[in-house]
């Protein structure tokens, strides 16, 4: 019932959506836990600039990385001479913005499970002379695993549903830019109205699945 | 800050004021690739007529499904002769209204000058990454570039460096940003005083594509509206004709 390219388009959001993931794990984990733990003045500028993408446009957003990534902006100077090309119109394109667009997403539950925490499990793992690192990995971690998965299926979600950020510098080319939400935009400008429905109910109870594992089978969710 | 309630009705009286004197007004959808000319003509209109047209820019399609879905526009100027038609028959439109009110000319354009050459032989040489071009199922901009580069064999060679605009503005602000280097655009947005206003361009002869009408439509709810009928009566008067040939339109 969906078309080659709608597979195409899906196959595509859900790349997108995972290595997005995966990178902001690893951006978002030390940028959460120095929120979470630090008392530097710095603390709420940082906190600002990291939730700057709930509130911002996409269009703002798309429009800064176009020109940033482009061949005269700072980013694309630096991608051309590392002899990379420039971004726009690229699947890494749009991994950079998606990484930009969906960090709130993957640092603010991480942040809320770090300071969870608080600071008496660390200071016991410190008078058993576990190493910072060491207290990271086997307390921090395991304790904080309800966060990551908030964070990470969040992040992952919110990727899926990105549009304005993609259709500004995405280019709209198969199989590299074109995600399924692009593709629905495609089929309702085109009025194939029969193909935009089965791609957009696909998305929905998509979209439904993952918010309800979240609600319904997220533990100690609430404390 | 706290507003005395006096002030507060002076505002609200003076805005129901203000709405009583623009009730002569049409909320028109315009095609994107027409925003330029419209802009000047709207403005002229107001002057000549004291209507005031409200505009809105977008694709097509976009709008049609608005359109369909009970939008507020009088008046549609659509990028192509095929959605008026359909809007038409399908009782969306007042029937006989339709008629071309430009016939559109594609550039292959590049913000670089001497980028371009006056024959469009830069697209055989291969010397680009990127080339933009209005999404051609949606866009007859679009349509057009593919016809164009068919004629050319060339659609083969190139396709692989297509990247797509949502619309014909899109289209030419990928070109303009230096992200595509060249692009297939409607003279219309290059176009200025009877020239090609910047870098450097390859008008595209009318022979290698079907020609571009632009059909505008009046839409059923501006049926009652004097200033809906009196914008579509001046797009065909002569100074809006004279605004559209010098934006590199051409009339039917």
């Amino acid at each position: 019932m969906l078309t080659d390219t709608d597979l195409q388009a899906i196959g595509l959001t859900l790349r997108l959506a995972g290595v997005t993931t995966l990178i902001l794990l690893l951006i978002g984990t030390p940028v959460a836990w120095w929120l979470a733990r630090s008392q530097s003045w710095w603390k709420g500028p940082v906190g600002a600039v990291v939730a700057l993408p709930l509130v911002l446009p996409p269009s703002v957003l798309g429009f800064y990385l176009l020109l940033a990534m482009g061949p005269h902006g700072p980013v694309g100077q630096l991608t051309q001479s590392l002899g990379l090309g420039t971004l726009p119109f690229t699947f890494w394109g749009l991994v950079v913005a998606s990484v930009f667009y969906s960090f709130p997403f993957m640092v603010q539950p991480l942040q809320n499970a770090f300071e969870a925490i608080g600071d008496r499990p660390l200071e016991v793992a410190a008078t058993l002379r576990a190493s910072p690192l060491d207290t990271f990995f086997s307390v921090v971690l395991p304790l904080a695993r309800p966060g990551f998965l908030t964070a990470g299926i969040l992040t992952f979600a919110h990727t899926v549903g990105e549009f304005g950020v993609v259709l500004m510098i995405g280019g709209n080319i198969p199989g590299v830019t074109r995600v399924a939400s692009v593709q629905i935009y495609d089929h309702v400008e085109a009025m194939e109205y029969g193909d935009a429905h089965r791609l957009a109910a696909v998305m929905l109870i998509f979209s439904f699945a993952v918010l309800l594992a979240l609600y319904a089978w997220r533990p100690n969710a609430r404390k | 800050m706290k507003v005395p309630f006096s002030k507060f009705a002076a505002l609200a009286a003076l805005t129901l004021c203000s709405w009583q004197v623009l009730a002569d007004e049409v909320q028109v959808a315009v095609a994107a690739n027409f925003t330029a000319p419209m802009n000047q003509i709207a403005a002229d209109f107001e002057k000549a007529t004291g209507h005031k047209a409200v505009l809105a820019f977008g694709a097509t399609g976009k709008f049609y499904a608005q359109i369909v879905n009970g939008a507020p526009f009088d008046v549609f100027l659509a990028a192509d002769d095929t959605t008026p038609e359909k809007l038409e028959k399908e009782g969306q439109g007042v029937s006989g209204s339709r008629f071309t009110y430009a016939v559109g000319k594609l550039v292959l354009w590049s913000a670089k000058p001497g980028f371009v050459d006056a024959q469009g032989e830069v697209l055989r040489s291969g010397q680009f990454a990127k080339l933009s071009i209005a999404n051609p199922k949606t866009a007859p901009y679009g349509a057009a570039a593919i016809e164009t580069l068919n004629k050319l064999n060339l659609l083969a060679a190139v396709q692989p460096r297509f990247v797509q605009g949502e619309n014909i503005s899109q289209t030419l602000q990928f070109v303009s940003t230096g992200n595509a280097e060249l692009g297939f655009v409607a003279l219309s947005q290059v176009f200025k005083d009877g020239k090609v206003s910047g870098g450097s361009a390859w008008i595209v002869p009318d022979s290698f594509h079907e020609p571009i009408y632009q059909d505008a439509l009046l839409l059923a709810r501006g049926k009652g509206n004097p200033a809906a009928v009196a914008l579509l009566a001046y797009l065909k008067s002569e100074p809006a004709r004279g605004v559209i040939r010098a934006f590199g339109y051409g009339l039917r």
